[in-house]
């Protein structure tokens, strides 16, 4: 598939202001259209990331945001895929620019979280596995980050003093970031000192809840040119993998996993099939990625990725941790940003904040926190339910 | 988020297995994930083509090999081993109604070795993190999940053999 043009991106910080999502998304949007030198009227498509908390106006996303920014009548659309929404999003608004309907889309994701865990929807649902996992187990989001945490001590030998590396690692990281909630430097202490969630993972290990928002403006690579930008950083491959069935790993937000008594698992897990996917289509491989920004619900969890992308072998990654490979200056910073745990949940608009930070790094303006020469990056992200995506960048 | 449970309004009407014990009526929280008998058994689901298993009987992913399947009700294995625990030292928010005080709650991943699926379920009461290990054997029994004066509503939940 041909790639498409990054114009311009933009954020609104993350925190906890407790205001309209809809203002998020169009200040994020605003940025980004500066960002790009375009026009609102000149957008023709606006792909929303939906949210579904915070009523209707959440479900319909793209127009609520079309509507904030005055409807003009441009073409609109919205999706949902849980924390990869705004990957949906982007990929939808690529389709529609590879297939000629439009020269310049905007896509945007913004949220306004509660407080405290995030649970189901209001009522009684006893036919909804994500209901059913709070009612009968009480099975939290941070209890499937603590399953896996403990799995991965009990087979790759794992320590608590790793993970905790982990978020001492990413809080450097963003320090330097202003959009950012959390710009605090966190020492090992500060990590054991929070207490535990869900053990073995403690309270500054899991990502919180956050407002925030995050928009990018795109276009064909024609239409850069024709604007005079001649050397985008573009989208090269974008991943929307679901698992291969029989998944052998317990998953939020399943009360089992598959069973594999008849059919063996696939070789390749669901996990490391999203990276595959954008490097195939990409025609790279995990040797020629610079940066990379991955879905770091918890410590341990940015740990499985390094692996699960292929940076190393499985077992190994606590090895690319603590040898400095995956800070700033090493030999593949993972989350320059300071990934979710520096921002937090902000559902719909995460997904997008990824892309942004990689669109800063691989056009050399992520200032203090730059990954020097980056030129492919990679973005890994996964929802509930069987959402996982991916998106390679690169200039 | 003001999330909103409503005990009375779920309880009634509904098709409910009830068993009187210790001067209160037990039930399960919801009908049909379980027996309540000596020895518990979860229900699961069996796919009359594939052979393959799931759990919930009605909410399990299915062999996209054998579009024509079935599943029939089946009775899982009553052993298992623990795949990985942990706990919630918070309580969990609504549905989930967490007992005042609140007690963490341990949950366990279990392997069933017939089936070869993990299946998520709390550990009894009186076991805490330090207590379990990869690989320990357990077995489904049936406890409180929450209850009022006149009721004990009931899950399924993970027993550690005790000569481990």
């Amino acid at each position: 598939m041909e790639d498409i043009a990054i114009l311009g991106v933009g954020m609104h910080p993350w925190g906890k202001w407790g205001r309209n999502f809809v203002e998020y998304g169009t200040v994020a949007a605003k940025k980004a259209l500066d960002d790009a030198q375009i026009e609102w009227n000149e957008v023709g498509f606006i792909s929303g990331a939906i949210t579904v908390r915070c009523g209707y106006p959440g479900y319909v996303a793209g127009s609520t945001m079309a509507r904030a920014l005055g409807f003009n009548g441009t073409q609109v659309a919205s999706s949902y895929a849980a924390c990869a929404s705004g990957a949906t999003a982007l990929s939808v608004a690529r389709g529609q620019i590879l297939s000629g309907a439009c020269n310049v889309a905007l896509v945007v994701g913004a949220d306004t979280t509660p407080d405290g865990f995030l649970a189901p929807n209001d009522g009684i649902r006893t036919d909804d596995t994500d209901w059913l996992r709070f009612h009968m187990v009480g099975a939290t989001n941070p209890v499937y980050f603590g399953l896996h945490a403990r799995r991965r001590m009990e087979l790759y030998g794992a320590t608590q003093e790793d993970f905790a590396l982990v978020k001492v690692k990413n809080s450097k990281h963003a320090v330097f970031n202003e959009n950012a909630r959390f710009n605090k430097e966190y020492a090992l202490e500060d990590v054991y000192s929070s207490p535990v969630v869900s053990d073995p993972l403690r309270l500054l290990e899991i990502c919180t809840t956050s407002d925030g928002g995050a928009a990018l403006v795109v276009s064909s690579l024609d239409y850069a040119k024709s604007l005079g930008v001649s050397d985008p950083v573009r989208v090269s491959a974008i991943a929307l993998n679901t698992p291969t069935y029989p998944d052998p790993l317990i998953d939020l937000p399943y009360l089992a996993t598959d069973s594999s008594a008849t059919t063996l698992p696939s070789e390749t897990g669901f996990k490391e099939s999203i990276g595959k996917h954008v490097y195939e289509e990409a025609g790279v491989g995990p040797e020629d990625i610079d940066v990379a920004e991955v879905y770091d619900l918890a410590s341990s969890m940015e740990l499985d990725w390094y692996e699960q992308l292929g940076f190393c072998k499985a077992g190994e990654a606590e090895n690319l941790l603590r040898d400095g490979s995956t800070s700033i200056g090493g030999r593949i910073p993972v989350n320059p940003s300071g990934g979710l745990g520096a921002f937090g949940e902000a559902v719909p608009a995460q997904a997008i904040a990824q892309v942004c930070e990689l669109n800063w790094q691989l056009s050399n303006r992520a200032g203090k926190r730059q990954v020097e020469g980056a030129r492919i990056g990679i973005t890994a992200n996964q929802g509930l339910f069987g959402h996982g995506s991916s998106v390679l960048l690169r200039r | 988020m003001a999330a909103t449970f409503n005990i009375r309004s779920f309880l009634k009407d509904r098709k409910q297995t009830t068993v009187v014990k210790d001067m209160k009526i037990e039930v399960p929280a919801v009908e049909g994930f379980f027996t309540i008998e000596e020895e518990a058994h979860l229900i699961g689901g069996r796919f009359k083509r594939s052979g393959s298993y799931c759990f919930p009987k009605d909410l399990g992913g299915s062999d996209p090999n054998f579009p024509e399947d079935e599943v029939e009700e089946v009775l899982l294995s009553r052993f298992g081993k623990i795949w990985s625990y942990t706990n919630s030292a918070y309580p969990p928010p609504p549905p989930f109604i967490a007992a005042e005080p609140y007690e963490p709650i341990v949950i366990a991943a279990v392997e069933l070795v017939k089936e070869k699926m993990v299946i998520l379920g709390q550990v009894v009461n009186g076991y805490a993190v330090e207590d379990l290990s990869v690989g320990m054997t357990v077995e489904v029994v049936v406890g409180t999940l929450y209850e009022d004066s006149e009721r004990r509503y009931l899950t399924w939940m993970w027993k550690p053999l005790s000569e481990e």
